[in-house]
């Protein structure tokens, strides 16, 4: 079988895999980082998105092998090490951007990308449009786009804390 | 911290897990030794099974087991039962056909399960499932409801007969025909009420585990409520006792109906566990979860309401044609009957109703309750057809609605379909969706989309469903084979620190945040003492789970009832410690005081006193603080309220979208807004999803051709608008926390306002209905038909 060697969560790994091996496998059931969630079969729900070298990949459309040498990120490496959460899983929590849980790491990790490709800043319609790969079937989207809105202020410094949610 | 009691917006418990990737979803659940299922399905909608041949798959690399139909049918393993049972008009009871857990003889629609493949790994499972060779004699299929009632369908069970399944009624014919007879006019309206696939995100997931040492079994598994699964599974399928089965439902990432039911796959896993000796996991694919997962609404409905000259209803006539699938799936005979013709007086004070339904069996996927449950559909057919009669009076739809609508001083009101209204306003909830929507402002939008080049509508629609579910007594006397009361037990720890345990299921309502509001509210106690398990039937006493809107109805009311006996019995403790009369024990704020003085106990300290009983009166009261309550409501609860949507159509592709959408909602006392307005806002997402994008769709032959995410259309970020929500009051007067239930009205009260929108944008045209999903392709064609004949020159061109 061959070998893939790839940094998660900023720690080396190597790990023996089939060469069928998905990404979202390697990193589910060889890796226990169980917070990439599976959706579906035809790459349509983005429950299982990752950062491979800072862009977002869909984990079940990626060959373990292809992520060689790669740096991946998963949602279990987000937080800082002391826990503080990043300002795009802070805004989920302060929005109601969640229900069940599921297509959240998937869409944080998708959100964190948009918003850092789009540094000129991001339109509720363009937000909208940028999640085009996640889907979500628990919040209408509403609170997610709103949690988007205000973690894209914080994460481009336009303020220094999160906008609380209105009451 | 700030105010986090009843009302508050409280940031969700639940989250932080969820947001860090520490959540546990059953498929996260890795067993130690645990081996992988994979199911051999059918291809067909209908076909005899000829022959299984497992050799060659049994002796792939990796291969535990290879099981059928013949080794489950060997050891009397039992077919999955149906928990309601609905009586035809004549009072015999409905068909109710065996449901194999795998095939026997044959199957009966695209995915019914077959084999099952037990290896090593997954892939090793996946692979051998490929060498099980099925031979089939394929049957012509009945793939629609108009397919299955053709003289001469092929027959889904050899046994029913013409694929009825039963053919039921409600209501009163004479008054309705009387009624009809004297009508100034008459509205007539044909719908389809199209059916859906729920898609929660997480697909199903199973894993069993048998302890040969103990003799016991656990379940973990995606469900809604893992009692009744317990229950169901052991006592009428495998036949293992109570006691020595153990059902685990972790966190579940979504479910909306499809996982209520008890399905074939929990079973497999939890029997092949013990033929194998290791543990058994199945986690379905997407694709699986289309042919596999139980589908939701598919009814066909002529209805005709008649009215007098003034425009007030006289009566309401309706003939629904419902589909049940192949097989009855756990409440599926309910849906079209009790948990819809009892909705059809919806919010008006139409005297005399009749409506028959006949239920169908099809060469398809188990139709059952999928969010909402009857409701939609009532709701959809009663607001269309509201419409139709404004058009055919011609009348303003406000107008016509406010002028039937129960008033506010007639409640409780007895409708002529069986429910009793506790409480409501429909009045209220109307204008104040009219105001927050603008609706007066509305002709000047339209116009300046029209300057736009596009074509904009509103719509609107005024609704009630029963939720709450249910009274046992009542349901029972409707057929169902269980009470559906829910449980609390509540422990109050020696420090005085709370465990509540609820019968009741999270899979994304926020329970564990909402649960803990009312208890820490109830007790005095700061919400960070309060604990909410739920999801284990080896920690939680009984329960019947959650669905129908019941968690906080019925739910809550038992936790406030488990409360009420801790209070009582702390009120005992303390008379006893402060050397008072427990008639004068007052609890408030947390604290047991003896009124007018300033002598008082903290639950702390009477909890503590519970445990280490020195100083206690022990000749007449028990130690320990723990109480268990069951509570059966009295009634259904009623939400209601109005719902207005706005689009806009471009002419050109005839692609629809959603501008505006406003709910206000009379959902009785709110407890955590944030989460109630959540949930209106997922379920009006829902609701424009079934208006305008879902549709599952079998072929003539029986084929599912909207199988999987790319053929299926979920409803997408950019499909919905934002989704503005408000509240219109009333509270549940049996009840005692005087709540309703938020978690359906969206996908009620939101697709006849969206289809109203689309007809009033198109009302140029000549439309008067459109068919859900409006689809772009329909909704062009539409358009370009009405092109085509008022302009000829330009079909010329």
């Amino acid at each position: 079988m061959p070998q893939v060697s790839l940094s998660v969560n900023g720690k080396p790994v190597t790990a023996e895999v089939e060469n069928r091996t998905l990404l979202v496998e390697l990193l589910r059931e060889t890796l226990r980082l169980t917070g990439t969630h599976v959706g579906c079969d035809t790459s349509q729900c983005g429950a299982c998105v990752v950062h491979v070298n800072g862009d977002s990949v869909k984990s079940c459309a990626m060959l373990a092998v292809q992520a060689e040498g790669a740096d991946v990120l998963t949602i279990e490496g987000l937080a800082a090490p002391d826990g503080t959460l990043h300002p795009m899983q802070e805004a989920f929590r302060e929005y109601h951007a969640l229900q069940c849980g599921f297509c959240t790491p998937g869409m944080v990790m998708s959100a964190i990308d948009l918003v850092r490709k789009n540094p000129q800043g991001l339109s509720e319609r363009e937000i909208r449009e940028g999640l085009e790969g996640n889907l979500c079937r628990c919040t209408g989207y509403h609170n997610i786009v709103k949690a988007i809105d205000a973690a894209q202020q914080v994460m481009h410094g336009r303020v220094k804390e999160l906008p609380r949610a209105a009451e | 911290m700030g105010f986090e009691g009843i009302g508050a917006s409280v940031r969700r418990r639940e989250d932080l897990r969820f947001l860090s990737g520490r959540g546990n979803y059953t498929d996260d659940i890795n067993r130690p030794g645990q081996l992988y299922a994979v199911i051999v399905r059918s291809p067909h909608p209908h076909a005899a099974i000829r022959g299984i041949d497992t050799a060659a798959a049994k002796a792939a690399p990796g291969v535990h087991a290879v099981f059928t139909g013949a080794d489950l049918a060997a050891e009397k393993v039992g077919g999955l039962p149906c928990g309601w049972q609905v009586r035809n008009k004549d009072g015999s009871p409905m068909a109710e056909p065996p449901h194999p857990v795998l095939a026997i003889g044959k199957v009966r629609h695209v995915g019914d399960p077959v084999a099952v493949v037990i290896a090593e790994t997954k892939a090793q499972a996946r692979d051998a499932a490929e060498l099980v060779s099925v031979t089939y004699d394929v049957l012509p299929a009945a793939a629609t409801l108009e397919a299955a009632l053709r003289p001469g369908a092929p027959l889904v069970h050899d046994d029913v007969p013409g694929n009825i399944c039963y053919d039921w009624h409600l209501g009163d014919k004479d008054a309705t025909d009387a009624a009809f007879a004297r009508a100034h006019k008459v509205a007539t309206l044909e719908l389809v009420n199209n059916r859906l696939i729920p898609n929660a995100m997480e697909p199903r997931a199973a894993v069993g585990e048998y302890d040969p040492s103990s003799g016991e079994y656990t379940l973990y598994t995606t469900s809604q409520n893992p009692h009744v699964i317990r229950l169901l599974m052991g006592a009428f399928v495998l036949n293992i006792p109570e006691h020595r089965l153990r059902v685990v439902a972790p966190d579940v990432g979504g479910g909306f109906g499809s996982k209520i039911y008890h399905y074939a796959e929990e079973a497999i896993v939890t029997w092949a566990s013990a033929k194998v000796k290791r543990p058994v996991k199945w986690t379905a694919e997407r694709s699986e979860s289309f042919m596999s997962d139980a589908h939701g609404r598919d009814h066909v409905t002529v209805a005709e309401m008649a009215l007098d000259a003034e425009g007030k209803f006289l009566g309401l006539r309706v003939r629904t044609l419902a589909n049940m699938g192949a097989y009855l799936s756990t409440f599926a005979p309910c849906v079209p009957t009790y948990l819809y013709a009892t909705l059809l007086a919806g919010v008006y004070t139409t005297p005399a109703i009749y409506a028959e339904v006949k239920a169908v069996f099809t060469n398809t996927v188990p139709v059952d309750a999928y969010r909402g449950a009857g409701r939609p559909e009532a709701t959809f057919l009663l607001e269309r057809l509201v419409d139709i009669c404004a058009l055919e009076m011609g009348m303003d739809r406000v107008e016509i609605r406010r002028r039937n609508f129960i008033p506010a001083s007639a409640f409780p009101y007895q409708t002529p379909v069986a429910l009793q209204y506790d409480s409501g306003d429909y009045h209220a909830s109307l204008d104040a969706a009219l105001k927050a929507a603008d609706w007066a402002g509305f002709e000047a939008r339209r116009a300046e989309a029209k300057a736009r080049g596009r074509l904009r509508g509103i719509g609107i629609s005024t609704y009630i469903e029963a939720c709450g579910i249910a009274p046992s007594a009542v349901v029972g006397s409707l057929g169902a084979r269980a009470g559906l009361y829910e449980v609390a037990n509540i422990r109050v720890n020696p420090t005085g620190s709370i465990t509540v345990f609820t019968g009741t299921h999270s899979h994304g309502q926020g329970h564990e945040t909402t649960f803990a509001q009312l208890v820490a509210d109830r007790f005095g106690v700061p919400l960070s003492q309060v604990e909410i398990v739920h999801g284990d039937t080896a920690r939680i006493p009984f329960g019947m789970g959650t669905y129908g809107s019941r968690s906080l109805a019925v739910g809550g009311s038992a936790m406030m009832k488990a409360a009420d006996k801790i209070i009582a019995k702390g009120k005992r403790i303390a008379a006893h410690l402060l050397e008072a009369d427990v008639a004068d024990i007052e609890f408030k704020d947390g604290k047991f005081q003896v009124a007018g003085t300033d002598r008082a106990k903290t639950l702390a300290e009477i909890s503590l006193a519970a445990y280490v009983p020195h100083n206690y009166p022990i000749e007449e009261l028990e130690p320990g603080l723990e109480e268990t309550a069951f509570y059966d409501p009295k009634n259904f609860t009623f939400p209601g309220g109005c719902h207005i949507a706005e689009v806009e159509i471009d002419p050109e592709t005839g692609a629809t979208q959603v501008v505006s959408f406003t709910a206000v909602d009379d959902v009785g006392r709110v407890i955590n807004p944030m989460i109630v307005e959540g949930q209106v806002q997922g379920g009006v997402a829902q609701g424009i999803g079934q208006a305008l994008l879902e549709r599952c769709f079998y072929d003539e032959t029986g084929q599912l051709v909207s199988g999987s995410m790319m053929d299926y259309t979920m409803p997408r970020a950019d499909d919905v608008p934002n989704i503005a929500v408000g509240h219109s009051i009333t509270l549940c007067t049996h009840n005692p926390l005087g709540v309703k239930g938020c978690g359906e009205v969206g996908a009620i009260g939101a697709p006849p306002a969206v289809i109203g929108a689309v007809v009033d944008a198109l009302k140029e045209y000549g439309v008067r209905h459109i068919d859900m999903p409006a689809t772009a392709e329909k909704v062009w064609s539409i358009i370009n038909a009405s092109r085509n004949t008022s302009r000829p020159r330009m079909a010329a061109e």
